[in-house]
């Protein structure tokens, strides 16, 4: 049975009993609608590079402030952690009622999800920085400013790619979730597939949003070895 | 709002196949089943590959690859494989999801003890099974259930999913409640599923505390400097 199934077997196929046998993939199907699922690649990354960016934004903003005054940081990971726990499905269906099926409703589930993961990092890669190299640029005289831009950043850099991969990869797959409400990307082809009974359209969106993680986050990797090049020279032996 | 009030305290809305009590236990239940499966398996393996240092390349391959793969695309392939709908492919969903938590914790947790205890138990003479029953398990357990608090909150809140593959959890209040334009039965899906995954997530937790009695200065001492 493994790779055809019975048509006839999903939540709504089932009242139209057939019993033709359905590829797992038709790739004729996919031959003619590759413009189709070009549109669902591009608003599943338009989805996740907006949410990113605002999520690293806002994330950032929270961070200086917990540096700023510590005793924040207990309350404002508390908030996240909180946040977390509330499944990604009842966030989009409780959110589209108030805001309708535009891009409202991802941008701020994805961006509220990315903050709770990039928060604790921020934080964590700040605090990794060692406390002589901070010491040092004070006393070459450096503003808190600089030492911040100058020093802290670029060594912080390593862990703050760590928190931006994992928040990209949870990102790319919850953006799958918020297809089944309809709010584009691979989801929707999920979501369609079910509803129509069609292998292809699920295993195309399951396949897709998977590598489209994969992808992200071998980027990122890549990316952190540019911004830090001095971390990964290749040792004399 | 007031129609969400009206639909959680109808009495009518809680009793029948479709009420708010058969949905509860259904999800409550794949959750348990999942849960415990995957730690049957998940948890002897971590043990095993922490016992044997291959704890940490392994732990990490296992986290990254269950984060590329969200349990909607699990849930997704099983239904497209031909597993049917229903109970199946959201076991087979909530299972996976529950594996990496598990498992990562139980390889960290062995791997990473201090190698001058191992050295103790050797010199009391114990053997390799002594030493994983009497010395690395009991000393791992607090990460471990750190691991299970995860997964369980994890599960209890991703359960939701099976409703899409027509599996009748909570999650169904939803689904029903979007097609039909019926915002009182999908705000009370979406408020049922948010306190069940609220309500497990601060249970175990007290659980842990509970458990872990020793563990209470130092796990405040992590949180307060992490």
């Amino acid at each position: 049975m493994i790779g055809q199934r019975v048509l006839g077997q999903g939540p709504v196929g089932q009242a139209i009993v057939g019993q033709v046998e359905e590829p797992l993939i038709r790739w004729d199907w996919i031959g003619d609608h590759l413009d189709d699922l070009w549109e669902r690649t591009v608003q599943h990354v338009q989805l996740t590079v907006v949410s990113l960016v605002l999520g690293l934004a806002i994330a950032s903003v929270l961070a200086l402030v917990i540096r700023r005054w510590r005793w924040t940081a207990g309350p404002i990971t508390a908030m996240a952690t909180l946040l977390f726990a509330i499944p990604s499905i009842a966030l989009f269906a409780g959110l589209i009622p108030l805001l309708g099926t535009g891009l409202a409703v991802p941008t701020v589930a994805l961006t509220t999800y990315s903050l709770v993961v990039l928060i604790p990092f921020m934080v964590a890669s700040l605090d990794s920085v060692p406390m002589p190299s901070v010491d040092a640029a004070a006393g070459m005289g450096l503003t808190p400013r600089q030492q911040l831009l100058s020093v802290e950043l670029p060594l912080a850099l390593p862990t703050l790619i760590g928190g931006v991969r994992i928040a990209t990869v949870t990102i790319i797959g919850l953006v799958t979730v918020g297809g089944l409400f309809d709010l584009g990307g691979y989801g929707n082809l999920i979501d369609n597939g079910l509803n129509r009974d069609f292998p292809t359209l699920i295993v195309m969106g399951v396949v897709l949003s998977v590598l489209f993680a994969l992808v992200a986050d071998l980027s990122l990797v890549a990316l952190g070895r540019i911004l830090s090049p001095w971390r990964y020279k290749a040792t004399p032996r | 709002m007031r129609s969400l009030f009206e639909f959680l305290t109808t009495s009518e809305n809680w009793s029948g196949t479709n009420g708010i009590a058969v949905r509860l236990g259904v999800h409550l239940w794949v959750s348990f089943l999942a849960l415990g499966a995957s730690a049957l398996v998940s948890i002897p393996a971590g043990i095993a590959f922490g016992h044997a240092q291959r704890g940490q390349v392994v732990a990490t391959g296992v986290a990254n690859i269950g984060r590329a793969i969200p349990s909607l695309a699990v849930l997704a392939f099983v239904v497209a494989a031909g597993g049917g709908i229903g109970f199946f492919p959201t076991f087979v969903a909530m299972f996976a999801l529950a594996v990496p938590p598990l498992f990562v914790s139980a390889s960290t947790a062995v791997s990473e003890l201090d190698p001058a205890v191992l050295e103790v138990g050797r010199g009391l003479g114990m053997r390799q099974h002594q030493l994983v029953r009497r010395v690395e398990v009991p000393l791992a357990t607090p990460l471990i259930l750190s691991g299970a608090r995860i997964a369980t909150s994890q599960v209890i809140a991703t359960a939701t999913l099976g409703a899409f593959v027509g599996y009748n959890t909570l999650g169904r209040f939803i689904t029903v409640g979007r097609a039909n334009r019926d915002d009182a039965m999908l705000y009370g899906g979406v408020v049922l599923v948010v306190t069940l995954a609220l309500i497990a997530e601060l249970g175990f937790w007290a659980l842990q505390r509970a458990l872990t009695p020793w563990n209470r200065r130092r796990e405040s001492n992590a949180t307060a400097s992490s």
